[in-house]
């Protein structure tokens, strides 16, 4: 055990969506604290949704986060859709989980390949990487611009969706974009091959920490859930999504604008390694394929391997949306048409897996289609509490390590995570007081 | 020497952030004409040594206020980026209550010591940030058109004047040829919103919510006569369609009470 003093104080950590600080201290080889903290300003979304008509919400709730707004607003139609008894047709829901994957890879190669590669490589960013490591960039970019495009055929456009609409959408793609779309998923598999084993060869740079927690996530019997299912714990088995106030527990800690949760431990974690955790025996037979040869089974508690999970994930968007437009293409695709529906008062709750995990939406609609009432819970403040006790248990393995060292391992952990913060400190219950 | 940029953000999505990286292998050529020395969402790197500081978000609170003027010292020229750093953006919806409801509402179950002198929660009405501090050029939208932020960047290297339009949407929305949203019984901004966008929304059979603000100087009566002719009512539209536009419904208000 080291004698030494340490004072690590990380003010506004660096390649990660939203403000948090870090801090570490130790005397005489003995941390007396250790903590997570999260400044991000508070934007009180649940506050000024109040008023707002139905036909809008999904647009003002996009624009809690700029990485996740598709998935925002899916939660969004969800619950307003739930809400009024709006139908969807197959064809929908088959459009909006291509859109949801088309996110979800977006989300997770941003993150692997442009937030946590330098780390990998030693670099501050990815900007130096643009020379020591051309042929990875181009790579990692390749898939960046796939998936945004993809977002960009569904949605009109990469961030803060338009088409999407409640009861379907505004607008569709063609039969021949969507066959377009399907080569261009094909070929982009080798890609996504080539990066998943650069990540391999390089696994061994992510610390191998584990601590027992619980994982939720969406699950479902017919697939690896991301646009539906019912909420799934490792230790407390299924839950309906109407008792989802009971699984994320939240309270207001003095050093975070961001809520904290807790289910049956003192904290859980959401996001790709949970959804692998729950769901690895639905995940297409390639992205299997590559969870073998990183020996990553369920279930894992290392959350360093949040960063494998999402890079398999990609795999599993690409070849699971390869399924999904040939399913539309055989049956032949419908034009829009205009969903049938009265506007009604009512309560619905939407819950839909995003990027860093799994997302409610909950509205209380007045006769007119005004909203009166929202709770938004986001998967980052799920997991700010695990962050914490994460960083807890792993602090004191690294004491005996140059400053800087530790420094860069505490940052790893909470980067591992892929915080969204800007969207976490959106979040919070509203209350009307009587 | 290339211009050094650093980027920012304060209350936001960092959705327009988002569209720099989006900007796929052009961002290449982004870094070949200028210098980027600090990008916080993006790069571990930091200097405060910049000539171009790029600033995304709303000022909600203080501690906000402090670091922009800070920033605002340190740069020759400041952008604001986005809809949020130009207006407010949705936010700016805060401003219809007094603040305390809101954190009332949000925060109403914290133990009062934990919230009270904690800056962290001091929140404000929703600033821009030329509410705060002088701003030298303006990207709109939310998000952010990728295109006009290398034409802004472009013209601000080369000392020019950036390139933001002062036409209507609708100009855009006719070049494209689209059915007017009008004859399909929507009710769309576009003929007194800011163009730049290529008319995005309308172009895909949704409204235009003039999230880039409106043009300079509005046809007040023209979009009237347009609504009139629709059967609508402009107060009523004026009610609904705050989703970008809270700004100008408080300065309209400002402007009538004096």
């Amino acid at each position: 055990m080291s004698n030494k003093d340490v004072n690590i104080a990380v003010h506004h950590l660096t390649r990660v969506e939203g403000h948090g600080n870090i801090i570490f201290n130790a005397k005489d080889g003995v941390i007396e604290d250790v903590q997570w903290q999260v400044s991000e300003a508070p934007r009180m979304f649940e506050s000024f949704v109040r008023g707002r008509p139905y036909m809008q919400m999904s647009h003002v709730t996009s624009r809690i986060c700029g990485i996740c707004s598709i998935g925002h607003a899916l939660a969004s139609l969800k619950a307003t859709e739930a809400a009024m008894d709006i139908p969807v047709t197959e064809q929908t829901v088959q459009l909006r989980k291509i859109a949801l994957h088309a996110e979800n890879m977006q989300s997770h190669i941003l993150h692997v390949g442009y937030l946590v590669a330098p780390d990998l490589f030693g670099a501050g960013s990815v900007f130096p990487m643009i020379e020591t490591h051309t042929d990875a960039v181009l790579n990692i970019i390749q898939l960046h611009r796939l998936a945004n495009e993809m977002s960009d055929l569904l949605c009109g456009r990469t961030t803060h969706p338009i088409t999407l609409m409640p009861g379907g959408f505004t607008q569709i793609p063609t039969e021949s974009q969507l066959a377009n779309l399907r080569t261009r998923l094909e070929h982009i598999l080798p890609v996504c091959d080539d990066v998943l084993q650069l990540v391999l060869d390089n696994a061994h740079a992510l610390p191998d920490f584990s601590r027992e927690t619980e994982y939720i996530a969406l699950v479902s019997n017919s697939e690896y859930a991301l646009y539906d299912g019912i909420i799934g714990s490792t230790d407390t088995g299924q839950h309906p999504v109407e008792e989802y106030e009971s699984i994320a527990n939240e309270y207001i800690v003095p050093y975070s604008t961001a809520k904290f949760a807790r289910h049956a431990r003192e904290s859980y974690m959401v996001g790709a390694l949970a959804r692998f955790n729950l769901n690895s025996e639905k995940l297409m037979p390639q992205a299997q394929k590559w969870a073998d040869k990183f020996g990553l089974k369920a279930i894992n508690y290392n959350p360093f391997m949040n960063n494998v999970a999402q890079l398999l994930e990609y795999h599993h968007s690409v070849t699971d949306s390869i399924r999904l437009i040939d399913a539309i293409l055989d049956t032949g695709l419908h034009p829009v048409s205009a969903p049938s529906y009265t506007v009604k008062a009512g309560r619905g709750i939407g819950a839909v897996e995003v990027p860093r995990g799994i997302l409610f939406h909950d509205y209380t609609y007045n006769e007119q289609g005004i909203c009166t009432h929202a709770n938004l819970i986001i998967p980052t403040n799920q997991n700010h509490c695990n962050i914490n006790k994460d960083m807890q248990a792993f602090a004191p393995t690294l004491l005996n390590k140059p400053e800087k060292e530790i420094e860069l391992n505490l940052e790893m952990l909470v980067r591992a995570y892929d915080p969204c913060i800007s969207c976490s400190a959106h979040y919070l219950t509203v209350k009307f007081k009587s | 020497m290339k211009p050094r940029v650093a980027f920012f953000d304060f209350a936001s999505c960092e959705g327009c952030q988002l569209q720099i990286a989006n900007l796929e292998e052009a961002v290449i050529d982004v870094t070949k004409l200028v210098d980027i020395v600090s990008f916080r969402e993006v790069m571990k790197e930091h200097s405060d040594e910049y000539d171009f500081a790029v600033v995304e978000g709303s000022i909600m609170r203080p501690m906000d206020e402090e670091r922009l003027k800070t920033i605002r010292n340190h740069a020759k020229i400041l952008v604001a980026l986005g809809a949020c750093a130009c207006t407010g953006c949705v936010q700016r919806m805060l401003n219809q209550w007094p603040i305390s409801e809101s954190t009332d509402l949000v925060y109403g179950d914290a133990d009062a010591q934990d919230i009270e002198n904690n800056p962290y929660f001091d929140n404000f009405p929703t600033k821009a940030l030329d509410e705060v501090v002088p701003v030298d050029a303006y990207i709109p939208g939310c998000p952010i058109d990728r295109d006009e932020f290398c034409r802004v960047l472009a013209a601000l290297v080369q000392g020019k004047k950036p390139p933001v339009p002062d036409y209507p949407v609708c100009v855009e929305c006719k070049k494209k040829e689209n059915v007017c949203l009008f004859e399909l019984g929507k009710v769309c901004m576009g003929p007194i919103a800011r163009a730049g966008c290529g008319a995005i929304c309308p172009s895909h059979g949704s409204e235009c919510e003039a999230c880039r603000g409106f043009v300079d100087h509005p046809e007040e009566e023209a979009f009237t006569e347009v609504l009139e002719k629709y059967g609508i009512d402009i107060e009523g539209i004026m009610q609904r369609k705050t989703m970008f536009t809270h700004r100008y419904i408080e300065e309209k208000k400002d402007g009538d009470e004096q």
